[in-house]
């Protein structure tokens, strides 16, 4: 399953295990995509009609 | 945990192959379902009004800490649940995630919704929510469940919060009302529960769990089960009396209170062979449907109310 090399190559892995690598990075892509999002909403919902409130 | 177990979770850490769907699979989604649900009907059955989209992060932060207090509960109990057929599969026992990775995951996540409804919310249903895990993952995980046959009456009270957050992220606050509907899941969960422990006790004893089955045996089981069923069909009908729930819940709660008596004694009576499993396993199923049952018709009611002034 998991294949070590003394030479620069290092440690390689498996093809599985790459997909599996790739599958959790989008996943994780994705929360931090949808909580930038939702903090953005949770702000704007917060601040209610103030947000459009300032001076120029 | 001996070294080639930690050798193993190491590299498990670092080349690991689990999946996103492994890591859903610590959240306990099935469990969260009943959370989200029961938090729902405390949010909306709350005097006083939310924004909806802070009540659905309100919801969402719940749901979250619901399943952190989960992976954490995976973290502790790999040993346990890897020689029980039932959570064999899960994430840890398996080897797809390692301890480390979930006691972590746990941790992150629960930090992250605790602020979330501190944030969305108010403060006093954060700490709730904080409480809820905490009481979960260490008095009920950690402390209560490998030591007394009272582990799932005391450890039900984590599963019972769920509603106060909700109506605490409404109202700011706790009441009576919000304790009822907390009175509801603790009571419910002894019957629930042990209904099941009576068909999987080997698993239990196996595990080195002292669930009431396996400690006091199946009929001292069986008479407790009666007796908090006694104790929950008052208990669901009460929050009529106070006014809480409408016509609509009161029959919702009569019939089911009804239909988990007449099951609950057929546990009773019935001690042998297929008969016995056949009948704990009708009440395990019906009590899901029954609290399911009171909190959909409170829901309903409410939503009824306060959208169209409906008076169910």
């Amino acid at each position: 399953m998991i294949q070590s090399h003394n030479d620069d190559s290092g440690i390689v892995l498996t093809e599985a295990q790459i997909k599996a690598r790739r599958r959790r990075s989008l996943a994780l892509g994705a929360v931090i995509g949808t909580l930038c999002i939702l903090f953005y909403l949770i702000t704007v919902f917060r601040m209610g009609a103030a947000i459009v409130n300032r001076t120029m | 945990m001996s070294d080639a177990g930690l050798s193993r979770y190491a590299q498990t850490a670092l080349f690991a192959e689990a999946d996103p769907k492994d890591f859903i699979a610590l959240l306990k989604p099935r469990v969260m379902s009943l959370v989200v649900f029961t938090a729902l009907a405390g949010l909306i059955a709350a005097p006083g009004s939310i924004h909806p989209f802070m009540g659905l992060v309100a919801i969402l932060s719940i749901a979250i800490g619901a399943g952190a207090a989960g992976a954490l509960n995976m973290w502790y109990d790999a040993d346990i649940d890897r020689v029980m057929g039932r959570t064999a599969k899960r994430p840890v026992p398996a080897g797809k995630i390692s301890a480390e990775e979930a006691l972590a995951f746990g941790l992150v996540l629960s930090i992250f919704s605790v602020v979330l409804l501190g944030l969305a919310a108010n403060w006093f249903a954060a700490a709730f929510l904080a409480f809820t895990i905490f009481f979960y993952a260490v008095v009920y995980t950690m402390w209560l469940k490998r030591w007394t046959t009272q582990n799932i009456v005391i450890g039900g009270a984590a599963g019972a919060f769920p509603p106060m957050v909700g109506w605490a992220a409404v109202t700011g606050g706790a009441t009576i009302d919000s304790f009822l509907l907390f009175l509801i899941i603790f009571i419910w969960t002894p019957p629930h529960f042990w209904a099941l422990a009576l068909v999987k006790s080997e698993d239990y004893a196996r595990a080195g769990v002292p669930m009431l089955p396996v400690v006091a045996g199946p009929d001292a089981t069986r008479l407790q089960i009666l007796l908090y069923t006694l104790l929950l069909v008052p208990t669901g009908i009460a929050p009529y009396v106070t006014g809480l729930g409408g016509a609509a819940y009161l029959a919702v709660a009569v019939i089911g209170g009804i239909g988990m008596l007449a099951l609950a004694v057929r546990v009773y009576r019935r001690r042998e062979g297929k008969p016995a499993t056949r009948a704990c396993w009708q009440l395990f199923g019906f009590s899901i449907l029954y609290l399911f049952g009171l909190f959909a018709a409170l829901l309903a009611e409410k939503l009824a109310f306060k959208t169209f002034g409906w008076v169910l």
